[in-house]
């Protein structure tokens, strides 16, 4: 029976896999395979991690929002694409199940760098000092510092190119800025985040929103900000706010809302981009796992031919293939994660923006690996199936 | 008593329509349990055709071919290979997985018998190659064996599942004639031993005398049957 056997001797008592045998025997060609295949992951992890870099400042802005729905315009595709008409939001206000309906305006304004003159551009984010809708504590604290005439807070992560603002601003410096041909003061910071389609944000009061963008702007919102009663049901309220409000302003939970930010930059030509070199990546994994597989099994038809002779069956065989072929995913996806770690940090120290492995992209790539596997394997075997014993003889 | 091998007017091509060349023709011979025969004759006689056939490794075309009781004419892709696990085979070329040690070679054929514990079939693969004088290279694969080495490890893994009827294709082709004389006379023994029967396709005049019948073939026909006593004179 089995007592006093160490499970390590009971483990080795289970048929070696002949797959494992066919691939440790020839150690070069393992470890070229293995090579091919670390390389086409790195070269994927490398696609999602720039993707990742460029990209995940995207919803900083949308995932800091302090609500649990959202109203926008239906034609809007991001946040501040387009708006709609104040008095709507004090109709959604007036939704059984809404507790409080607040305003955010997002826009753009041209920006003068004060440091070399040069003219830019600048994420504005506007609010009512007294309805805080961001989540970010820095902001809420420091809102009745933006309630003076064309003062705002800075974000300390914005571009450079918008000028040495926050190093001035804690070295006491008060430098007036240009902001939409209006002369603005820095009155506090705050960190946010920029991408790379925004330099950077500065937030606002609404009345100085007013001021830059004129009164016809000022009624015209990028987004409202809605919160519920405690024990409301998002999705009634939100069916009755589409129900209340006219079809040009949509609903949208706070999920809803970042998914559709999401899905807008995706299609952003670098997306594509990117997404065209993790699938070149996989198709050089492909091509690689593909040549191994099939020299392998090139080079022993005659084996496998004669495994066929003694009664080994077609799927037997296939499944030797295939076994091979997962064998290989898994151990060249190993140092392909660890290259792609210690890249990713390289990546993260040369830019700044941080690029961190995420448990999706590693799970991503995983199953990415694997299907490469198994597809070359489909290829490879197309060779094993004219294995005809009877040419053996 | 049943032959292990009873054909009846088998008939073979190769080729389709007008392209269509004959390579047997109302082939009729039957095997009995414990005979060793051997099949001899110019190559392109269909020798080597005829045994593939008995090994289910073609599809019977016309004609009635029974192995162990199985008809082959019309038999299922799964029959034919249930039939190919009954059988022994030894070819030209060792075919051996260099992969594997002689003992895993051995195993390969094993393996399939999913009744057999691993212990049972690390017992039975060693007790076959010691049958065969090789119970020192056990663990030796291919590359380390000489050629003779190698044809006796394809013997041992041909006859390590006990089949009735083993099928051999030149087994000393490659051999020098002291290997190959080595390599019959071991297969001669051990078809005693077990009573299995033998049919080997040989063009190897030294190895003739092993056989109880040995049956000339000439241009896809059984031409004559001799005694090898006549054979050797």
């Amino acid at each position: 029976m089995v007592f006093g056997k160490s499970p390590l001797t009971r483990l080795s008592r289970i048929e070696k896999p002949l797959a494992w045998s066919q691939l440790s025997h020839q150690r070069v060609r393992l470890l070229v395979a293995l090579s091919g295949i670390s390389f086409a992951n790195i070269l994927i992890f490398m696609q999602l991690g720039f993707r990742a870099a460029m990209f995940s400042g995207t919803t900083n802005v949308p995932a800091s929002l302090d609500g649990d729905v959202f109203l926008v315009n239906e034609k809007s595709q991001f946040l501040g694409n387009e708006t709609f008409d104040k008095p709507q939001l004090y109709r959604a206000a007036a939704v059984p199940g809404v507790a409080t309906a607040r305003p955010f305006y997002y826009n753009t304004a041209s920006w003068v760098n004060p440091d070399n003159r040069k003219t830019t551009n600048v994420t504005v984010i506007a609010m009512n000092p007294a309805q805080p809708v961001m989540s970010i504590p820095a902001i809420n604290t420091q809102l009745a510092q933006v309630e003076q005439t064309d003062r705002m807070l800075f974000d300390t992560k914005s571009l450079p190119s918008l000028g040495a603002i926050a190093t001035e601003f804690a070295a006491g410096q008060d430098l007036p800025i240009e902001v939409q041909g209006r002369k603005m003061r820095v009155n506090g910071t705050y960190a946010l985040g920029s991408n790379i389609f925004k330099r950077g944000h500065v937030v606002i009061s609404d009345v100085n929103y007013l001021r830059l963008f004129g009164a016809a702007q000022a009624t015209q919102l990028h987004a409202g900000v809605l919160k519920l009663d405690p024990g409301a049901d998002a999705q009634a309220v939100i069916a009755e706010l589409e129900r209340t409000l006219p079809e040009t302003i949509t609903a949208l939970s706070h999920d809803e809302l970042i998914a559709l930010e999401e899905s807008y930059w995706a299609k952003e030509p670098a997306g594509i981009i990117f997404d065209f070199g993790t699938i070149m990546g996989f198709v050089v994994g492909v091509v690689i796992v593909y040549q191994v597989l099939y020299s392998d099994v090139n080079d022993h038809l005659s084996e496998y031919a004669t495994l066929k002779a003694i009664g080994y069956s077609d799927g037997q065989l296939l499944l030797v293939v295939f076994q091979e072929a997962a064998i290989l995913a898994v151990l060249g996806f190993m140092p392909g994660l660890l290259s792609a770690l210690g890249l990713y940090s390289l990546l993260s120290n040369l830019t700044g923006v941080a690029v961190l492995m995420r448990l999706g992209v590693g799970l991503q790539v995983f199953s990415m690996t694997l299907v490469m596997g198994v597809l070359s394997a489909a290829i490879a075997v197309r060779k094993l199936r004219s294995a005809d014993p009877a040419d053996v003889f | 008593m049943e032959p292990v091998v009873n054909s009846q007017n088998l008939h073979h091509a190769f080729g389709k329509g007008s392209l269509s060349k004959p390579v047997l023709l109302d082939i009729n011979l039957a095997i009995y349990p414990g005979e060793i025969v051997i099949l001899t004759g110019p190559s392109g006689s269909g020798k080597t055709t005829l045994l593939s056939l008995m090994g289910g490794l073609r599809s019977v075309q016309q004609g009635s071919l029974k192995i162990l009781g199985q008809e082959l004419l019309g038999a299922s892709k799964k029959q034919l290979v249930e039939l190919r696990s009954q059988i022994g085979y030894i070819f030209q070329a060792h075919n051996l997985l260099d992969c594997l040690t002689a003992q895993e070679n051995v195993r390969m054929a094993l393996r399939l018998q999913k009744s057999l514990s691993y212990d049972d079939r690390t017992a039975q693969a060693t007790a076959m190659l010691e049958a065969v004088g090789l119970g020192h290279r056990v663990n030796y694969r291919p590359d380390n064996l000489s050629g003779g080495q190698k044809q006796r490890v394809a013997i041992a893994r041909a006859l390590v599942t006990q089949p009735q009827l083993i099928l051999a294709d030149e087994p000393t082709a490659a051999l020098d004639s002291q290997s190959g004389r080595e390599v019959v006379e071991l297969m001669q023994r051990l078809a005693r031993d077990r009573g299995c029967t033998i049919l080997l396709v040989t063009h190897d005049n030294r190895i003739l005398d092993i056989a109880h019948r040995i049956i000339h073939m000439e241009d896809g026909r059984l031409m004559r049957t001799e005694n090898p006593a006549v054979a050797v004179i």
